[in-house]
């Protein structure tokens, strides 16, 4: 069954599908498909402000899963005189259901360093970190490689910018992205206050612009083919394609980009065992989707945002099973710092232990929605705001299974 | 001047400097906000999600201790989300926290219970999930109790051990369920770097920190008949005491602290004041002696600068983290100490009683004192020097629980011998105290003179700045003293540990040109001492240290030389500053806890 409507993309991973940088140069030459691809170099010589500009017009937003505007994120580092000055990329890919960053820098590593060179060159910054998920570290070799002929790459043409790669220790919260600065400076992960907001006080308290691995690919390929280029994907509301992470019940579980702003209906059209029950968008922290909703819901911001996790279920699966598991994983991964996460996540695993086998009557579970919904009022950081999507959703999509 | 903001908070109009966060604010306009992790002492957490509020155009609540206030932001502090989610979060601390009120040490005093009891949280609304958990009690410390079953995580303890003491012996282990706070390697308190100061335990919101209490010991030595119970206060207690009692921060109850002891059924109520004194004479000496020996016998070995050492959580700090400045610790013991060792010694021969019957009793501002009174070497007597170490908390509990009117009490005055005070004793109560009493002292010694400063107030070394320096030049000395004249005395003061740290390493470097150093280990002095009543702030702390110069400027005699109590001592007992029996009793060594 392959869906029509569903359109694939080549934005991400197409024009130099390989770690060699020498494309980045002047006439360099990408060897896969031959097309001169000098991007940086041009880009250096634009100013600051115009690229900017280009990127709040491109519309788009990050793509880690909170889908601030990226633009403006820009914007507001550049704004701040301070000297000291940093660009984290992101690449903590810890939400369940997500490898789609492992991909990218996998296989096109040099056009996330340009993106984090642009953003650098953009909010005046020298120096960049790529904040590796610790269990990413078989890359590190590679990455290692890549990264010495991409300083080479930069000193030839003359500019100034240095990227150090950061490995992570497994804590789910450091993809936060303060929790990660906090990680980053030698700390606990722990999530901080905001405000500040990094842009005003990130990494070691100076304006710090951290993005997605994807969204910095984005940025460098806006600079490649031009901002109208780009608009001409996605919606309105979602500009761009999107990589996704696609498995669970499926005959083609892999890493796919697709243009946002797509049905859900068409995508399980295409990715579906043709039994598909259920789809949770954006790994645990994201929404589940029942089979009589999938017609209506649109994948993308004005839809269900997703940092890029599809995870497809058919009616093979216990749903009480699937949030129990998420349960289990924030229960665990929650920094225990802020009283609703860490208490809440507890309570909100036994409590539905406790209807399942009979020890509170099905009402129990309206006083976990209750409870959800302050957790997603009061937790300090997304992590604790987030539990209530997950759980939300299913319980009250599949209530019975919950119960009987 | 700062820029002004305007904002609305529950429909009143308040306008406050920029910086202000909506707690502040709220506070400003008579609005209060429940709070539990937050400490006007620390830094901001915003962890325990308590004070969350309403802010117009935001789609989350917020917590109004970590948010700084902007321009025409619309506050709601009670609206039906802000109570809601409240309560949730109040209710989920239950849920983890051990609800044994009635059988909790810190029951009638804890933040959680307070809340509990606003919101009148009567059902269990969520599962209990202690029992799920493998909490433990460690009471290996003589001074404090870690209860982990009824900690709420509010990590106040965590930041007032790094930010005020920087000692970080409790931190954050592990994560999400299994977060808690705990030690280097879990250990017990007793084997870490702990200091014992409690300074976590005065901010613990609920019971999981508490005193080591000695109550039932104490009670069962005063009812037991053939035991002679002696009791010591300390300087800074007598100017807090009040604040468990009932009375305002900054009242001076000493007469009235001496009656409630005496009905208590106490045989000797007794001053550490004296002993204070006794500690400028030796520490006096000490140091003079010290500088005689580098200046005029050219003796390089002689280590100075001289620091003080009558707070036991800065001797513990400095064993732990500056073992190579050990020498340069006076080797005076506490006045605590020094009054337990006489207390079985002078004070047994002069009433003759067996000192095996004695029971000494010491009421502190303290936590530290309690493991100070138990370290090996504090025995000189033959005997345990002191046997008991009371906190201004526990002696408040004590006249509470015998039935006392302490506001009715009749003034009452301490026995004798070892009784009597000057106001340079009671100043050691507050930080920069001990330096003044023994400039006071040591200035006469040498010029014959009183301290060139007005009304013997030495104002150089007052005050709650974190390290003072002062200098007193030297001048018209007595023949004996002639090597000084002329010179220059450099001091530096340091209260709070992290401060005494921040000292401690300019003297390690050698950067440093002092004489004499006075270290606290509580910020404040004693007067904020881990054994104090709870809440102690920097509002409470600065009261309670202007009832101590108070109590100083009051005192008939002002200056430790000329306690009669003093004079007469070294005439029966001791005989002279340093010598042997003093070096016997009131003298000790120190330990290398790096090894």
């Amino acid at each position: 069954m392959s869906s029509q409507n569903l359109k694939k993309t080549d934005m991400i991973f197409g024009l130099c599908h390989t770690t060699d940088v020498e494309h980045l140069l002047p006439g360099g030459v990408c060897k896969t498909n031959e097309e001169k691809f000098v991007v940086l170099e041009e880009v250096i010589k634009k100013d600051p402000q115009d690229i900017i500009d280009d990127i709040i017009e491109s519309g788009l937003k990050g793509r880690g899963g909170a889908g601030f505007p990226t633009g403006l994120k820009w914007k507001f580092a550049s704004l701040s005189p301070e000297k000291e000055k940093y660009v984290i990329c992101n690449a903590d890919e810890g939400e369940p259901g997500t490898f789609k960053d492992r991909d990218i820098l996998l296989k096109v590593p040099a056009k996330v360093f340009a993106g984090m060179t642009m953003c650098g060159y953009c909010i005046n910054a020298k120096k960049g970190y790529l904040y590796l998920r610790g269990e990413y570290k078989f890359m590190l070799p590679e990455l290692r490689k890549v990264l010495d002929s991409f300083h080479e790459v930069i000193k030839k043409i003359g500019y100034d910018f240095h990227i150090d790669i950061l490995l992570g220790s497994g804590a789910y919260v450091c993809g936060e992205e303060t929790a990660l600065m906090e990680s980053m400076e030698g700390h606990r992960g722990e999530a901080r206050n905001k405000p500040p907001y990094p842009t005003v006080e990130g990494f070691r308290n100076k304006p710090t612009v951290i993005n997605n691995v994807e969204t910095f690919v984005n940025v460098t390929m806006i600079q490649k083919f031009g901002v109208a280029e780009f608009k001409k994907l996605g919606t309105q509301d979602s500009r761009g394609s999107k990589v996704f992470s696609v498995s669970g019940d499926t005959p083609k579980p892999g890493v796919y980009e697709l243009e946002l702003g797509m049905k859900l209906s068409d995508f399980v059209d295409e990715y579906g065992d043709g039994d598909t029950k259920a789809v949770q968008v954006g790994g645990a922290s994201g929404f589940c989707v029942p089979r009589k909703k999938f017609n209506e819901t649109i994948i993308g911001f004005e839809g269900i945002p997703t940092g890029g996790s599809m995870m497809l279920f058919n009616s093979s699966r216990s749903m009480y099973n699937v949030l129990t598991n998420y349960l289990e994983f924030f229960a665990e991964e929650s920094c225990g710092q802020c009283t609703p996460c860490r208490v809440g996540c507890q309570q909100l695993i036994r409590g539905i232990r406790a209807v399942k086998c009979g020890q509170k009557s099905p009402d129990y579970l309206d006083a976990l929605l209750k409870l959800t919904a302050s957790m997603k009022l009061t937790a300090k950081c997304g992590l604790g705001q987030s539990v209530a999507n997950s759980f939300s959703s299913i319980v009250s999509n599949f209530t019975e299974e919950m119960i009987y | 001047m700062k820029e002004m903001i305007n904002l609305k908070i529950d429909d009143i109009n308040v306008s406050v400097e920029a910086g202000t966060t909506i707690l502040e604010a709220a506070k400003k306009a008579n609005v209060r906000i429940p709070t539990l992790c937050y400490h006007p002492d620390l830094c901001i957490a915003g962890n325990c999600r308590i004070c969350m509020v309403e802010v117009e155009g935001s789609l989350t609540l917020t917590a109004a201790c970590a948010m700084p206030v902007s321009e025409n932001m619309v506050i709601h502090t009670n609206s039906l989300k802000v109570r809601t989610a409240r309560k949730h979060n109040i209710e989920l601390l239950l849920s983890e926290h051990n609800s044994e009120c009635t059988k909790c040490y810190k029951n009638g005093n804890c933040e959680l219970q307070d809340l509990a009891a606003e919101y009148k949280i009567t059902n269990e609304t969520f599962i209990d999930l202690v029992p799920f958990h493998n909490y433990t009690i460690d009471h290996y410390s003589p001074a404090i109790i870690k209860d982990d079953s009824k900690c709420i995580r509010c990590q106040r303890c965590v930041r007032t051990c790094e930010e005020l003491q920087s000692v970080s012996a409790l931190g954050v282990a592990y994560k999400g369920e299994h977060m808690k706070i705990s030690t280097f390697m879990e250990k017990s308190m007793f084997d870490v770097v702990c200091t014992n100061c409690g300074q976590c335990v005065n901010r613990c919101p609920v019971g999981a920190l508490v005193e080591k209490n000695y109550i039932d010991q104490v009670w069962d030595a005063i009812y037991d008949p053939s035991k002679h119970v002696v009791l010591q206060t300390a300087p800074a207690v007598r100017i807090a005491l009040g604040e468990d009692l009932g009375y305002d921060p900054g009242e001076i109850v000493t007469g009235k602290m001496v009656a409630a002891i005496k009905k208590l059924g106490i045989d000797s109520v007794l001053d550490t004041d004296f002993t204070a004194d006794l500690t400028i004479m030796e520490e006096g000496t000490e140091l003079l002696t010290r500088l005689k020996k580098a200046l005029v016998d050219k003796d390089s070995s002689v280590a100075l600068p001289m620091m003080t050492s009558c707070s036991p959580g800065w001797i513990k700090f400095i064993e732990h983290q500056f073992p190579q400045l050990l020498p340069n610790l006076s080797t005076c013991k506490s006045p605590q100490q020094m009054f337990g060792a006489l207390a079985k010694t002078y004070y047994a021969q002069k009433r003759n009683i067996d000192p095996a019957d004695i029971v000494s009793v010491s009421v502190m501002p303290c936590t530290a004192k309690k493991f100070e009174a138990d370290r090996p070497e504090m025995r000189s007597s033959g005997y345990k020097d002191v046997d008991y170490v009371l906190t201004t908390r526990e002696l408040a509990v004590m006249i509470k629980q015998a039935g006392i009117d302490f506001e009715s009490l009749k003034e009452e005055k301490y026995d004798s011998i070892m009784g009597q005070s000057t106001g340079a004793a009671v100043i050691f109560g507050a930080t920069g105290g001990v330096m003044e009493a023994a400039l006071r002292t040591a200035y006469e010694l040498v010029t014959g003179r009183e301290v060139p400063f007005d009304g013997l107030n030495i104002t150089p070394v007052r005050g709650m700045e974190g390290v003072k320096e002062a200098s007193v030049k030297i001048e018209g000395t007595l023949p004996e003293w002639k090597f000084l004249e002329g010179a220059i005395l450099n001091t530096a003061i340091a209260h709070g540990l992290v401060n005494a740290k921040k000292v401690m390493e300019l003297v390690d470097s050698g950067k440093a040109n002092y004489h004499f150093i006075e270290i606290m280990a509580c910020p404040g002095g004693c007067l904020g001492g881990g054994g104090q009543p709870i809440p102690t702030n920097m509002e409470i702390r600065m009261k309670r240290n202007k009832a101590i110069y108070q109590e100083d400027a009051g005192m008939p005699i002002r200056k430790s030389h000329e306690n009669p109590e003093i004079a007469l001592i070294y005439k029966e007992f001791l005989e002279k500053p340093l010598g042997h029996t003093s070096h016997k009793l009131l003298h000790t060594t120190y330990i290398d806890r790096t090894k």
